[in-house]
């Protein structure tokens, strides 16, 4: 196992967990504040990625693309939010799974309508496409050096809003007490709309950006989903730096373990039990860690209600 | 005397005409030439089971379980590799998966239920996610492509038909008799107030995880039926998708009613039949008329009859 090796697959682990980031830190807002189990925010993230691939082939430019499909995912999510999840909040956990997982399945099947069954294949732009040297020797995606940065942008400004701005501090106020805050005097209506949307940008962010690295394809979102969701259970439910915390605890494990793990057990074992064992143990180790966090930490890692 | 409002009334002797219609259906859809909707009904029956032990925890306990169909996969697994080992008989294989998957849920319970709400949920999904990847892992047992069983019992589908309808009606008895048990009342009153429960000196954790371990093993001879019917055991049965789906049974039929889950069974498999009879995009009206009942029947189908009754 040499150096390029751990670093590449660290450096995946670091992009994956940034885009679980996106998915997650909308996921927890909307759960830590309006206490909603959303089972449908990863349809919103296939949704993204499916505008994402419309506006690229109406216009040609990955740029406008991804902007169309942030605004277009945005105000998807706001109309959900105003015309069905708000009758949602003040119901128990259980109707809001059947009410999200009915979402699922209505989005899927919509999408299957206008797109089709067959996956939309996305290329990289052109620009993008090639290998930068970051160390001699350490070739790497450029496209992926790309996605690293936006993640690592987004998560800072998500830091300074959430922690250097007025509707930072609602959104924290909403998070810890909801009732207080009220009295308080936040329009929680009008907040909760208005994170949903931003939430579903996030999402469609997310989409847009590992589309040409995944196959455009419905169903996309539910297996990123339950990720999401451990994420955001390793952190802490409402926390945006649990979010972030728990996505690259998250990702750097998963990716790591997909490579190393059967790596190192052909070392230790015969190759056929590696083969067989080593994808089904780094597939594993994710819930492990956070049945771990859980037994240890039953509130997550940072809980967000003190 | 009034009974408790934990007490909940069965269907008594209304049972009997049910049962006798239920047991008509095979003679009557042959005589239609509709022998296919044989198997549909034997699919709802093992669903019936499979929803009920998890309404059980579920609307009974207040244990939001969003891994139950791990239960429902090993017990099916578990005949699957009994039987490629040469065991047969459904004597030894359905107690067996019933077994396998009690003790699932006796490990799985002990340590989920140390969290609550949706610690709980989450946490009952990722134990049911590792046993979903431990059987794809499972290369001399099918991995990702399943396992076929070499041999089923009762392959006559109308005589497979009346054994699941007996088992099922025992299943449903047995349950009627435990949530009207004293066990039942426990159970029931750590649903609603866990603090009151255990003043007065009830132990919640061991009242919640029986509770959990006979869901389990009920859910493990669904499993095992299942197998023995399609012939075929899959990963796919342990998907996290599958226990969504068991859990939308019980919501739409009435979390905490008697025949809740049964109901639910019956209702969601019918629709999906029915629906995708009619439409290619059958699963776009399914996603309708679920958000219909979330937002007309808060207490779902079971919710909505009793309510009928009362008016």
């Amino acid at each position: 196992m040499d150096w390029i090796l751990v670093t590449e697959q660290a450096l995946n682990g670091l992009q994956f967990g940034l885009m679980l980031f996106l998915l997650a830190a909308g996921l927890t807002l909307v759960f830590g504040i309006m206490d909603m189990i959303n089972l449908a925010h990863g349809s919103l993230y296939m949704v993204g990625a499916y505008l994402m691939a419309a506006a690229l082939q109406a216009s040609g430019s990955f740029g406008l693309a991804v902007l169309a499909s942030l605004a277009g995912t945005a105000a998807f999510g706001m109309l959900l939010e105003v015309s069905l999840l708000r009758r949602l909040y003040a119901r128990d956990h259980l109707s809001q799974v059947l009410a999200t997982f009915a979402l699922i399945l209505i989005c899927n099947e919509g999408v299957r309508m206008i797109w089709g069954e067959q996956p939309v294949l996305l290329n990289t732009p052109a620009a993008l496409s090639g290998p930068v040297e970051l160390l001699p020797g350490l070739m790497y995606p450029a496209y992926r050096l790309l996605i690293i940065g936006v993640g690592l942008g987004v998560a800072a400004l998500l830091y300074v809003l959430v922690t250097r701005t007025r509707v930072g501090m609602w959104v924290r106020a909403g998070a810890s007490n909801r009732a207080m805050a009220t009295a308080m005097g936040v329009n929680i209506r009008w907040l909760f709309t208005a994170v949903f949307g931003f939430g579903a940008a996030l999402c469609a962010l997310a989409g847009s950006l590992l589309g040409p690295l995944l196959a455009v394809q419905v169903g996309m979102g539910e297996s990123i989903l339950i990720l999401a969701f451990v994420v955001i259970v390793i952190g802490g439910i409402g926390s945006i730096r649990g979010a972030l915390v728990g996505s690259l605890l998250v990702g750097l494990v998963d990716t790591c373990s997909r490579t190393l793990l059967p790596a190192t057990l052909r070392q230790l074992a015969s190759p056929e039990v590696a083969s067989n064992l080593g994808p089904a143990l780094a597939s594993i180790l994710i819930y492990v860690l956070m049945a771990a966090v859980l037994f240890w930490k039953p509130q997550g890692l940072f809980p967000a209600r003190g | 005397m009034r009974k408790s409002l934990l007490h909940h009334r069965g269907l008594g002797l209304w049972a009997l005409p049910l049962l006798a219609l239920l047991a008509a259906m095979p003679p009557l859809l042959m005589a239609l030439g509709m022998e296919f909707y044989i198997s549909v009904l034997s699919r709802m029956l093992i669903f019936a089971i499979a929803a009920s032990s998890l309404n059980l925890i579920l609307g009974f306990g207040g244990m939001v379980s969003f891994g139950h169909a791990a239960f429902v996969g090993l017990g099916a697994y578990t005949v699957g590799i009994l039987m490629d080992a040469g065991i047969t008989s459904a004597w030894i294989a359905w107690p067996a998966a019933m077994l396998v998957s009690a003790l699932a849920a006796a490990l799985i319970g002990s340590v989920s239920l140390r969290t609550r709400g949706v610690y709980f949920i989450m946490i009952t999904l990722a134990f049911a996610q590792m046993f979903y990847y431990l059987v794809i892992s499972l290369k001399a047992y099918g991995g990702e492509d399943g396992l076929p069983l070499p041999a089923r019992i009762l392959k006559d589908d109308a005589q497979y038909y009346w054994l699941l309808l007996a088992i099922t009606a025992a299943v449903m008895f047995a349950l009627q008799r435990l949530i009207n048990s004293p066990f039942g009342r426990l159970l029931q009153g750590s649903k609603e107030n866990e603090q009151r429960m255990s003043a007065v000196g009830a132990s919640v954790f061991a009242v919640q995880w029986q509770a959990f371990i006979i869901a389990g093993a009920l859910a493990g001879l669904a499993g095992a039926l299942l197998a023995n019917m399609n012939g075929l055991v899959t990963p796919h049965m342990l998907h996290w998708s599958q226990s969504g789906q068991l859990m939308v049974m019980v919501i739409i039929g009435g979390a905490g009613g008697l025949y809740g889950g049964a109901l639910g069974a019956g209702v969601l498999l019918l629709l999906e039949e029915v629906l995708a009879g009619y439409t290619l995009h059958w699963q776009m009206a399914l996603g309708l008329l679920l958000l219909a009942v979330v937002l007309f029947a808060p207490q779902g189908l079971g919710g909505l009859l009793k309510r009928a009754r009362h008016e």
